[in-house]
This record gives C-alpha cells, structure tokens and sequence, in this order.
C-alpha cells in the first residue's frame, strides 16, 4: 500500500486525458481534443431540428467506416427507413452498412394507446434489445435517439430514471461509447432532466436566426476529464453531412515564410522592397467604389496560376463568368488558367446563407482544392450577412485558417467616405500588407492613387503611386510631385508637359549662351589682334622716330661742328658775324 | 322500427354465442420475483375469467431476444393481447387488477355477467 502511493508520487506529473473517441466529424474532434469520451455516454441536447439525430447518426456511420467501430442505433422516433432516408440525403449509405453488419438500426416503437401498466416493471427488454444488437455486431458506438420519447409512452416517472440511471451505467460498464440525444427543455437542457444522469459529456446544439440568417450553433457544455473548446461553434449541415468549425485558433503559431511572391504588377512589386508579398501572408486591398480592387486582385491571381500555382476566388459580387470576362477588359486571361484547374470561383451572394456558413464553405472549398493563394472579393459585402463584431471574428478565423496552411490571401475590401484608413470590418490589425487605392481628384477628373499603408517585415515604398488601368492590365507610374502635391491625370501630363518644355527652354538657352560667349572670345581674339597691330604699329612708328631723332641728332652735331668752324674762322676774320645762338643771346 | 331493433339483439346473441378466443404473450425475464408475480396474477385471471377460451405463451425475454424487437418490448414483464382486436400491451407485474381486466377488455363481460 505504501509502496504502491509512493509509487503514484514518483510518477512524472504528466497530464494524461481519458481515451477518447473520436467521432470523425470534421472540427467537432478538434473542439473535444480528439473526441467524445471513450465508454461513455455523451448527451446532445437541443431544441427540435437542430440536428442532434444527425450528430449522433453521423458518429456512428463515421464510426463503422473511419474507425472500423460498429455501431447501433437505438431510435425511438424514427423508424429504421425513415432514419436510413433521411442520413442518405446527406450522403451517408447507411444501408450498406446495415447490409454490411457494420450498422443496426432498430426502431422502439411505443405506442401509449396500445399500453395500460399493471404493476411493477423494469425496463429489461429495452436493454436486452440493445444487448442483443450491440453482440451481433460487437458494436463499440451506440446512439440512443431520444431517449425521452420513453417518458411519453411509460407514466411511471421514477420507475423510468431509475432505469435510465441504470441504461447509462451499464452502456459505461460495457465500455460502449454513447451518443444519447435529448429534447432542450424550458430552462433546463433537456425536458426530463437527462443531464442528471448523463454528466460525463454534454453536447449543446442551437439554432439562431440574425437578421433573417439562420445559423446553427454547437457548445459543449460540459466534458469531464478534457480540455475542449468553450465557444460557441457555428456548424453546417450540408450534403456531406456536419462541419463544425472550430473558430478560432488560440496561439499564433504559423511559420513565418520567408519565400515572396510577385502581386503580379510590376510596379507594386517594385515598391515592396522589388519583391512583391510574403507567402502566407494576408493582404489586404481597400479602397472607394471602382478604384480597380479587383483588377489588382486579378493581377495577384494571374501572377498566381502563370507561377503553376492554385488560385480560388470567393466572389461575393459578381460571377465566375462575369470575373474572368471582366478582367479580360484589362487584358488579364484567365479561362486557360481555369480550364487547366488552376483556377477556381467560388462565387455566392453574400445573403445566401449565415457568415458561418461562408465561412465553412470556405473552409470546405479550401480543403478540397488546396489552392496556393487565396482572393476573398470583396469582404465588406459579407456586411449584409452579420454584425461587425461577428464578421471580423470570422475573418480573424479565416486570416488565421488560411495562414496556418501557408495560404497567400488577399482580400479586398470597399470603403466609403473620407475615413480611407479605416475598414469598417476592423480587420486591418489581421492583415500584414495593406495596400490603399484612392481617388484622386483634381483639375476636373478622377484618378486612381495607391500606396502601401503598411506591409509588416519590409522596407516598402512609401509613395503615392498613380495607377492606370488599360487593356494590358495595372500600370504604375512614378508619382509626381509637384508644388501642389502629387499630380494626376492630365494634371500630371500638362505639367509634365510644362517640365519638358522648361527644360528644353533652358537648354536653349545655354546654347545660346555658348554661343554668345565664343562671339565674344572671338571678339575679344579680333581686338587683341587689332590691339597688337597698334602696338606693332606704334612701335614701328617709334622705331622710325628714334631712327629720325639719332639722324636729326647727328645733324645737328654736324652742323655744329660746322657752325664752331665757321665761328672760328669769322673771328679770325672779324667779330661781327655771329651764328644765330650766339647772336640772340648776345640780345 | 322493430325490425332493426331484432336485428340488433339477433346479432348481439350470435356474438355471445362465439365463444371469445383470447391470444396472449407474456415476456417475463427469467425467474424474478416480478416475473413470478406476472405469472401467477396471469394465470389466476385466466383460469377465473377465461376459462377455456384462451392461449397463453410465457416467453422468456433471455431465452429469445429475438423477438423483443418484433413484439415492441420494452418493459419486462409485459403481457401483449394479440387477439381479441384492438392489440394491447400490458405492462408490469399484473398485480393492478382493474388495469389488468380494463386492458383485457374484460371489465364490461365482468359487469355483465
């Protein structure tokens, strides 16, 4: 005894469920952490038509071919036929699994005009039946289907909880795994208190109409010896049977890739770092009516299906045909990519049914295709289908959903007004890039204008782009930015205009300029020219006055030397003649 | 006006003539106290109350859980009345005599008589 407690104690603290079940219904395994619990019986609780007798009929036909697990039905409502009818309407061939011994369906009828009670009694013979069929067929799944149909035909009350206490304890001794349904009651689950006796697992199903919206919900109320999820699912029943959605993921675990891909406008690449998006990621296009949302979604899915990659477009406004004949106007084929099978629509009125159910479809349509990107066109029309509230919380699924597979999404969105940095859905806290169209309008036109608002892990442009649209698809032009702002349109071209035309102007100038300049140099060459000619001439000029002045000096000195002879020869002879020097002075 | 009303009372003596034949089942579940009990009360009313014109077949729910299913039986014991028409079931041990006798359609021969 000891030895064994210590034991106990020694051992690793490690968290071990109890075994589960798992019920092979897309989502429901997820919220229950692998499934009903093993052994014993689960309560699905309801009010009526809310699809507790699929729930439970799709356990065990999932359960005889998934899981090779037998199962019984025990109906009290339904007949046999009718049950096998009604579970083929949603594709399940419950017939063959009868006819394979893999499925019993057996129908209690009780009929309280026929019944009138003598005396004691127990419920043996319900239990024997059920005995009987689960050892024919060695059935591990059984589903009681409403158990409570018994409180109508059997007016002994504690007689009856006394043996359904019973049923439920043997259905656990035997170690079979129990769906058991149940009418919702007035303020209690179920009308007769069925949860008094069934408290391992209880199962709450719904049905809501917003807004003229039908959804249906699931809960699970309660799971001894589980983790499960708390929420309320919205589920579908559809033809292949129930969905459940398992809404939101707690963590934040998707891998971040490091891979890009193009958004299929060269432009747009050129300002995301010249790479375009991160794989995975989820992007989101906002913009007024007809700012050209959904040609750049084209691009983003041209770009896809020519990389050999899978594309589905959710359409919420327009057609298959009418989308692909659309972007054809801006040169972007797609039927080949849609005959090749790259490319699929997915194209419903928003209106069509509940955000929940959307969005299961979309789940739905996700799974099957296992397509590479991913275009929801336009989001804010799912606004006719629920609240803000509920709407972002399903595309917080989606962004979610799609990520955790890698899926490249991109979402477009209308906004209205002046808000432009705003999303009515709140969403752009889920979205990594987001890319705004704007228009711009000005000089008597509208123009289309985008820029990256954000886009999470890269340096991306920050710059208002003007974009074209034409028939070869999304053109990106160099903003302009002039003293005005950024110029559009005709705005832009007439000042480019004006640029080139004051460019030209003052190359023009310079060349006159130039030329201006070698006149002058030539001008001044020609002055210098005539200048040195002066010089030269004057020099010439001086050269010869030197020349006359030493001729005339020698002269001079000549004729005085003459003159002194003369002088002296006068005097000799007589003193009177004077040279005309002489005389003067002498005056 | 008379001749309807012989009528009537010439048919009303031909049913009394026709010896009431009474088919009965009753599923008991091994060898309880309350089977026991179903039995014994069972077979008291008939040998006071049917003497000669009835059948009765004891099953043992144990012993052919096939036909649990065919007869609708849910609660043991039960006591089904195949023949006279309308069938009923008669459910628990039979100690509850007027129901008994009420769902045996026997409470009116019993004023009767």
């Amino acid at each position: 005894m000891k030895n064994a407690s210590r034991a106990i104690l020694a051992r690793p603290a490690r968290r071990r469920e109890i075994p589960k079940c798992p019920t092979g219904i897309s989502g429901l395994d997820q919220i229950m952490a692998g499934g009903l619990p093993r052994g014993r019986p689960t309560l699905v609780c309801g009010s009526a038509g809310c699809g507790k007798t699929l729930l439970g009929m799709e356990f065990l036909i999932r359960g005889a071919i998934q899981f090779n697990e037998p199962g019984v039905c025990l109906s009290f409502e339904e007949t046999a036929a009718e049950l096998i009818a009604n579970v083929a309407s949603l594709g399940f061939d419950a017939q063959g699994l009868v006819d394979a011994g893999k499925l019993i369906v057996d129908y209690v009828q009780i009929d309280r005009s026929q019944i009138e009670e003598t005396g004691e009694y127990n419920l043996d013979g319900l239990f024997l039946r059920l005995d009987h069929a689960i050892q024919e067929i060695g059935a591990k799944r059984v589903l009681l289907d409403t158990v409570e149909s018994l409180f109508a035909g059997l007016s002994n009350e504690l007689v009856l909880r006394g043996e359904l206490r019973r049923l439920f304890r043997w259905l656990k001794d035997k170690g079979i795994t129990a769906v058991v349904t149940g009418e919702r009651g007035e303020g209690t689950l179920t009308r007769h208190g069925l949860e008094e006796y069934i408290s391992d697992c209880v199962i709450l199903l719904d049905h809501r109409v917003n807004n003229a919206v039908f959804t249906r919900r699931l809960r699970v109320v309660k799971y001894r010896g589980s983790t499960h999820g708390t929420n309320d699912y919205p589920f579908l029943i559809d033809e292949r049977g129930i969905s459940v959605l398992p809404v939101t993921s707690v963590e934040l675990r998707h891998a971040a890739l490091r891979e890009f891909v193009s958004s299929g406008i060269p432009g747009l690449d050129e300002m995301l770092q010249g790479r375009g998006f991160y794989r995975g990621n989820s992007i989101l296009i906002s913009g007024t009516a007809g700012t050209g949302k959904t040609s750049v979604g084209a691009h983003f899915v041209k770009a896809a299906v020519d990389r050999k990659e899978k594309a589905l477009v959710f359409a919420f406004e327009e057609s298959r045909d009418q989308w692909v004949r659309n972007m054809q106007s801006i040169g972007i084929e797609l039927e080949p990519a849609v005959r090749k099978g790259l490319l699929r629509h997915d194209a419903s009125r928003p209106t069509a049914f509940g955000l929940e159910m959307h969005l299961v479809r979309m789940h739905k349509a996700i799974e099957e295709f296992r397509p590479d990107v991913v275009v929801v066109d336009p989001i804010s029309a799912l606004a006719h289908a629920g609240s803000i509230s509920e709407i972002s919380g399903m595309l917080l699924r989606l962004v979610d959903y799609l990520k955790s597979l890698g899926i490249t999404a991109l979402f477009t969105t209308m906004v209205q007004g002046s808000e432009l940095e705003y999303t009515d859905l709140a969403i752009s806290s889920l979205v990594d890039t987001w890319i705004l169209l704007r228009d711009i309008e000005s000089g008597g036109e509208r123009n289309r204008g985008l820029y990256v608002l954000k886009s999470r892990g890269m340096a991306h442009s920050n710059q208002i782009r003007e974009f074209a649209l034409s028939s070869k698809g999304i053109r990106l032009r160099q903003a302009y930015l002039g003293p005005e702002g950024v110029l559009t349109g005709s705005a832009r071209v007439v000042q480019e205009a004006r640029e080139r035309a004051a460019e030209s102007a003052k190359l023009w100038e310079i060349e006159r300029r130039k030329l201006q300049l070698e006149r002058k140099r030539k001008a001044l060459d020609a002055q210098v020219a005539a200048l040195r000619v002066e010089v030269d001439a004057e020099e010439a000029e001086l050269r010869q006055l030197l020349a006359q002045e030493g001729q005339r000096l020698e002269a001079a000195r000549t004729e005085r030397a003459e003159m002194a002879g003369s002088r002296r020869s006068e005097a000799r002879a007589g003193a009177v003649q004077t040279g005309p020097n002489g005389g003067g002075r002498k005056r | 006006m008379r001749k309807p009303k012989s009528k009537t009372r010439e048919y009303e003596k031909a049913i009394a003539a026709v010896p009431r034949k009474y088919l009965l089942r009753l599923y008991i579940s091994g060898t309880t106290p309350r089977s026991v009990r179903a039995i014994e009360n069972i077979k008291r009313l008939c040998d006071t109350r049917l003497k000669g014109c009835y059948e009765l077949e004891i099953v043992d729910i144990y012993q052919q859980p096939a036909s649990l299913a065919t007869d609708q039986i849910i609660a043991v014991p039960t006591l089904i009345k195949t023949l006279p028409l309308p069938m009923r079931k008669l459910i628990g041990d039979l100690s509850d005599e007027e129901n008994v006798l009420m769902g045996l359609d026997l409470v009116k021969t019993s004023g009767a008589a």
